[in-house]
């Protein structure tokens, strides 16, 4: 397989999770920023959740309709795409990040457009829709307000929901006064860093250009197979206005975003709030159907590495993920390393058995993200879709190819614990040359050595003690 | 192979032999509980749930016998000093009632023909009604329908007033999507505008409207 493209330059792929980590961690801004906004919203989640007596009951039935529905995705995705032609929509189909991104430009040149707006999506920030928009004369403007944080900052994002979570407001306040007058209608005179004043600061830079744009551009948080419905959850009302006011609206969504039929929203939209932003309900949720009040719809259906996902038995319940985000801020390791040592759009615990399932297990990064956990379980716990992300980073550890020093340590290991009388033969011989065990081991493999002990040795093994005394009769 | 037939091709692979799973569907589901319903004590409680719910996002709340919807109507425009009002076709002309008959009526302005963005963008405020609300969650839903107008209207003026009618209370989600037609484009509208992107504390006021006031008839 081709590498699946994930929204990161390469060069984010020569270093492994470690080393982005310990130069994450050195950032005593980025921790405060981190443990402020992850322990705020885990409390938030977890009471709204509480408040639910059946809340388990919902995420079974959460987990279930997402592994019925992927079990039977050929049929749903046909069932889609009549749906969505019959009330007017258009559907395209995507292999990969590339196909997409061509599909999506040739629509927008259609029109005739040079400017888009769009709604936060991590489809679009995936295949990296706004650079290749940009290679073809189209400006892409970012509209959530964490997007544009991130965009006018000209930064990446660190977070599924809140792609800014690494800024405090302190430093929003400078991104918008410095940067705003480049993109668009710069920041107010005497702009303070209440958050109050930095929302109200995005309201009027973004004003003018919902009124004015005619291409929309978004993602989809849930689609419905039986009746084409789209579905969008948001909280500031970008959404709205990107989906409501342009003549042209453009949806790109993976193709697991899937659900069988309009009940199963009654599951969703009281999963997804409640462990996203800790919400009984977020403020805006808009749903429609092909060609909604008069628009010209397109739908573009994205594969992008998902098949390949979906083939692997224990990888694919990655698939079930609905982007919340809760595995994130409950996540001790993000907590600390922060969103950018991931090295993909998917930071966290699900981006550590997402990223390198999509992206497959080539780079030095994607080979170390199996191991950016401590298998603690808290992102299972949290997870309203019951993703056991230990069970497949575990997995994920065994199929990644290992250095050379311990696949061949574990191949001579396996040898000797291939045949017993090997065996034998070796713990006579470590019994034997016990005092030569040093304390630490020499060269890079005393980097081991400095947190633990070289387990002692015995004189002598059990079975050499049983065959010696008889089970201690003799 | 085409896009199309290779992703299908791709997922019939890869879940060939993969077994199907039942959805067990023991959460609360539809319970049928609404205002207007058999028992008054029953729409009282979802009543006072939406309420409390509605105001928890920052909303203002009033709860009227039907009646009197005109008169807190009028005094919640008259306190916000609205200037010019959104009125979508089909809403009962009793809301906008004023007492005494011969007072000047209010500044209003109709979607027939369509106002165009910016017209939109320049009046005060919006009236409308619902389709349905959902105690639990504190959420309105609109579909568009007679007295709510396009999606548009309950969007760019930063002032929305909304009122919930007598029966249009349900206990849940699971009873509000049972309501609700797919066919229609939806919003569901939980408080004004806020964004939770400033470290992740929710503030009131982005984009949709600032201030949402919400008036119930019991």
């Amino acid at each position: 397989m081709t590498r699946t493209f994930l929204g990161m330059p390469a060069s984010a792929l020569q270093r492994s999770f470690p080393s982005n980590a310990a130069k994450a961690v050195r950032d005593s801004q980025l921790r405060f920023n981190l443990r402020k906004a992850t322990h705020t919203i885990r409390d938030k989640r977890a009471s709204v959740v509480g408040e639910l007596p059946d809340w388990e009951e919902l995420r079974q039935a959460g987990k279930a309709i997402k592994d019925h529905t992927l079990r039977n995705l050929d049929r749903y995705l046909v069932q889609l795409e009549e749906a969505v032609t019959a009330a007017g929509g258009h559907v395209h189909w995507a292999r990969d990040a590339d196909e997409a991104n061509r599909i999506v430009a040739g629509l927008v040149k259609a029109t005739g457009e040079t400017e888009v707006v769009k709604v936060k999506s991590m489809a679009t920030q995936e295949i990296g829709l706004n650079e290749a928009l940009a290679a073809e004369g189209v400006t892409a403007y970012e509209t959530d307000l964490a997007e544009l944080i991130v965009q006018l900052g000209d930064d990446w994002p660190s977070h599924i929901l809140v792609p800014a979570i690494h800024r405090n407001r302190a430093e929003i306040r400078e991104i918008f006064q410095e940067r705003m007058g480049e993109w668009g209608r710069p920041a107010p005179e005497g702009l303070t860093d209440e958050p109050r004043a930095l929302a109200e600061a995005a309201r009027l830079h973004l004003r003018e250009r919902f009124l004015s744009t005619k291409v929309a551009i978004s993602g989809a948080n849930f689609m419905i197979a039986e009746t084409g419905t789209l579905v969008v959850l948001e909280s500031e009302g970008n959404g709205r206005m990107c989906l409501t006011l342009p003549r042209t609206l453009i949806s790109v969504v993976g193709i697991e975003k899937l659900l069988p039929s309009w009940r199963d929203l009654e599951v969703f939209l009281q999963l997804l709030p409640r462990s996203s932003t800790g919400e009984r309900m977020n403020p805006y949720t808009s749903t429609w159907t092909g060609a909604a009040e008069g628009q010209e719809f397109h739908l573009v259906l994205l594969d992008n590495g998902r098949t390949h996902v979906l083939a692997d038995e224990v990888g694919r319940q990655a698939l079930r993920c609905i982007r919340c985000s809760a595995c994130l801020n409950v996540c001790p390791v993000y907590e600390r390393a922060g969103g950018h040592a991931y090295g993909s759009v998917y930071p966290g615990p699900i981006g550590a058995i997402l990223t390198p399932q999509l992206r497959g297990l080539d780079s030095e990064l994607d080979r170390s993200l199996p191991y950016a956990s401590s298998l603690c379980g808290a992102c299972y716990e949290v997870c309203p879709v019951a993703i056991d992300i230990p069970q497949v980073l575990v997995d994920l550890r065994a199929k990644a190819r290992h250095p050379r020093a311990e696949r061949l340590g574990m191949a001579a290991a396996g040898w000797i614990f291939n045949r017993p009388e090997r065996l034998a033969r070796a713990q006579r011989a470590g019994g034997r040359l016990r005092r030569f065990v040093p304390k630490r081991l020499p060269g890079p493999m005393s980097a081991w050595t400095d947190t633990r002990d070289i387990p002692d040795i015995p004189r002598e093994s059990f079975r050499g003690w049983w065959d010696r005394t008889g089970g201690g009769d003799r | 192979m085409n896009s199309r037939d290779l992703i299908l091709a791709r997922v019939r692979g890869a879940v060939a032999g993969a077994p199907d799973v039942e959805v067990p569907r023991a959460y609360r589901g539809v319970t049928g509980d609404a205002t207007g319903g058999a028992t008054p004590a029953g729409g009282d409680r979802l009543i006072d749930l939406l309420a409390e719910r509605l105001r928890d996002y920052r909303a203002i709340v009033h709860v009227v016998p039907e009646a009197e919807i005109a008169s807190v109507v009028e005094e919640a425009l008259t306190r916000r000093k609205t200037g010019r009002l959104v009125v979508p076709d089909g809403l009962p002309p009793a809301w906008l009632e004023r007492e005494p008959r011969d007072r000047e009526p209010y500044d209003t302005v109709g979607d027939d023909p369509e106002l165009s963005a910016a017209d939109l963008d320049g009046v005060d405020g919006v009236i409308t009604g619902c389709a349905v609300a959902i105690a639990e969650t504190g959420t309105i839903v609109l579909d568009a329908g007679h007295g709510q107008g396009r999606r548009a209207l309950t969007l760019l003026p930063d002032y929305h007033l909304c009122v919930v009618g007598a029966g249009q209370i349900v206990a849940g989600v699971p009873d509000a999507v049972a309501r609700l037609s797919p066919e229609r484009p939806l919003t569901w509208i939980s408080g004004p505008s806020a964004t939770s992107d400033i470290e992740l504390n929710r503030v009131e006021g982005v984009h949709g409207p600032r201030t949402l006031e919400v008036v119930i008839a019991r």
